[in-house]
């Protein structure tokens, strides 16, 4: 069998003694490309940022391609929310596409022209290449998030995990990086935390219900069962292509 | 002026300002990117503890406040690693006690005396040749760990939590950090004294930010800016017979201000110019 991409076991974080994730066992093979979707405060961020190793599990583990996720630093790329970023920071579009690349890098380690080459093909993929020269906070909000998105590519992961991607950018370039995104799928994995379930039933093969514990399911189909046991109520559920609007009916559920 | 430098305190009072420059801007920078100002503070303010110490057991008072100042720094670090934002009630009880630790341990030293003043506020004039070589180690130390670690720094300051996906040892990188601000302080405890460092550290990067396109330009305009606020101010003292540390720390404001205004009218001519 082949080795999973990612790996938790019974997973549990508290904040301030507060369970924010309970129990959480998922498995992500390779080359899958997963969805997770919860209401807000659902822990979504959280278990995206346990399987980064950026914070440590209260309880359970986690493996990434069989390691601890500080040691398979060089396979993950990531794309966070855009809030938490310093405007006033003196840097250019260019060095913080390259900071995708200090997982391959020893601390300390300049980069070197192989590190620039991929930098530059991760920014011309995100459309921000001609920004280059640019500093950060001189960017929108959407031009912004194209160069988190070119950072995370310039890693060249084997595990892609993306925080609201599409959060603050354009139509059109949701569209593009969702096509990007199905063609990098032909060989590494994508995990995307994401309330735009509309768009991601095109492209996503499994999708996972989180709201402090997971409702996993494999298969790219969003049921009314699973959004009804993460949500705890009926959601709208704006389908794309064939059906427009189609609106979940209100159904009697036990939870159990 | 030259003739001011003629006297030989006068040119260590240089020299000190002029090396102090170095490790003051750069470190200065990444207190200002990494929002560590409190914690800066916090560690000067603590070190006095050191200098008490060291009198109490009578070692030479700058070298207990670096290991006092150290130690410090390292427990600051472990307790505000992971919540910088959240860990200033600590910072702050740490501040306090060490400067009431000082004051205490001096009062139980003996027959001493202590010039107080000069480690509060500075004694640039009287800065002896052996500490000037301690200043050119510190600038040593600390430039060859941030050219060394610069990527590392530079990712840590601008995104931490991507830095720790990508591996980097943020933790490890977070306690240089703070091993460096203790002993920069240590070495501008002469220049403008503890209390009055937290300004020096600060102004020229927050000047140097509004238009550099670098982290390391914002240092190298850091250091020059520390430079000529020393220069200008040890030229006042001098002439004016002023408090040299003080009349630095002046001089800084000064310019501090003028940027915020320049910044700030810029702004209104551009909107003026816009709307018109």
């Amino acid at each position: 069998m082949a080795l999973a991409a990612i790996e938790l076991n019974r997973v549990s974080f508290f904040y301030d003694n507060h369970p924010i994730l309970t129990d959480v066992c998922m498995t992500v093979a390779e080359r899958d490309f997963l969805a997770i979707i919860g209401p807000n405060g659902s822990g979504k961020t959280t278990l995206l940022k346990i399987v980064l190793g950026i914070l440590k599990p209260g309880q359970g583990s986690v493996k990434v391609f069989g390691k601890t996720p500080s040691e398979a630093a060089g396979m993950l790329g990531y794309v966070p929310q855009d809030t938490g970023l310093n405007k006033d920071f003196p840097i250019s579009v260019l060095d913080v596409a390259l900071m995708g690349r200090l997982g391959h890098s020893g601390r300390g380690r300049r980069y070197t022209a192989e590190d620039r080459e991929f930098a530059r093909t991760a920014l011309e993929k995100a459309g921000m290449w001609g920004y280059r020269d640019r500093l950060i906070g001189k960017l929108s909000g959407g031009q912004r998030q194209r160069v988190l998105i070119a950072r995370a590519l310039s890693a060249e992961p084997a595990i892609l995990l993306m925080d609201e991607p599409t959060a603050s950018v354009d139509a059109q370039f949701q569209t593009h990086l969702y096509d990007l995104l199905k063609e990098l799928n032909s060989t590494i994995t994508i995990i995307v935390v994401s309330h735009d379930m509309s768009v991601l039933s095109g492209y996503i093969n499994s999708v996972a219900c989180l709201n402090q514990t997971l409702f996993y399911h494999d298969g790219g189909e969003i049921t009314d069962e699973m959004l009804h046991s993460a949500y705890q109520c009926p959601v709208d559920l704006i389908a794309h292509g064939g059906v427009p609007h189609r609106v979940l009916r209100k159904h009697d559920h036990e939870d159990s | 002026m030259i003739e001011v430098f003629h006297s030989e305190f006068m040119r260590n009072a240089l020299l000190a300002g002029l090396l102090t420059s170095v490790a003051c801007g750069i470190i200065g920078t990444l207190i200002v990117v990494n929002r560590i100002v409190f914690i800066s503070g916090g560690i000067a303010h603590a070190a006095y503890g050191g200098i008490g110490l060291a009198f109490f057991l009578k070692i030479p008072p700058l070298a207990g406040a670096a290991g006092f100042a150290l130690v410090i720094a390292m427990i600051m670090s472990g307790v505000t690693l992971n919540n910088k934002q959240r860990a200033d009630t600590v910072v702050g009880v740490l501040w306090a006690v060490g400067m009431a630790m000082g004051i205490i341990l001096i009062d139980l030293t003996s027959g001493y005396s202590v010039d107080l003043m000069s480690y509060l506020f500075g004694s640039i004039l009287a800065v002896p040749r052996s500490d000037l070589f301690l200043m050119v180690l510190v600038d040593i130390g600390v430039l060859i760990l941030v050219a060394a670690f610069y990527n590392g720094f530079l990712a840590m300051s601008f995104d931490e939590e991507f830095a720790k996906a990508m591996g980097v040892r943020v933790g490890v990188l977070y306690y240089i950090l703070l091993g460096m601000i203790a002993l920069s302080v240590i070495m501008l405890i002469r220049i403008v004294g503890l209390i009055l460092v937290i300004a020096l550290f600060t102004i020229p990067p927050f000047i140097a930010e509004k238009f550099c396109r670098s982290l390391k330009a914002m240092m190298v305009v850091s250091v020059f800016l520390n430079c000529l606020f020393s220069l200008v101010g040890l030229w006042f003292s001098y002439t004016l017979n002023l408090t040299s540390g003080a009349t630095i720390i002046m001089v800084a404001a000064t310019f501090f201000f003028a940027s915020v205004i320049y910044e700030r009218s810029r702004k209104y001519f551009m909107a003026s110019s816009k709307s018109s």
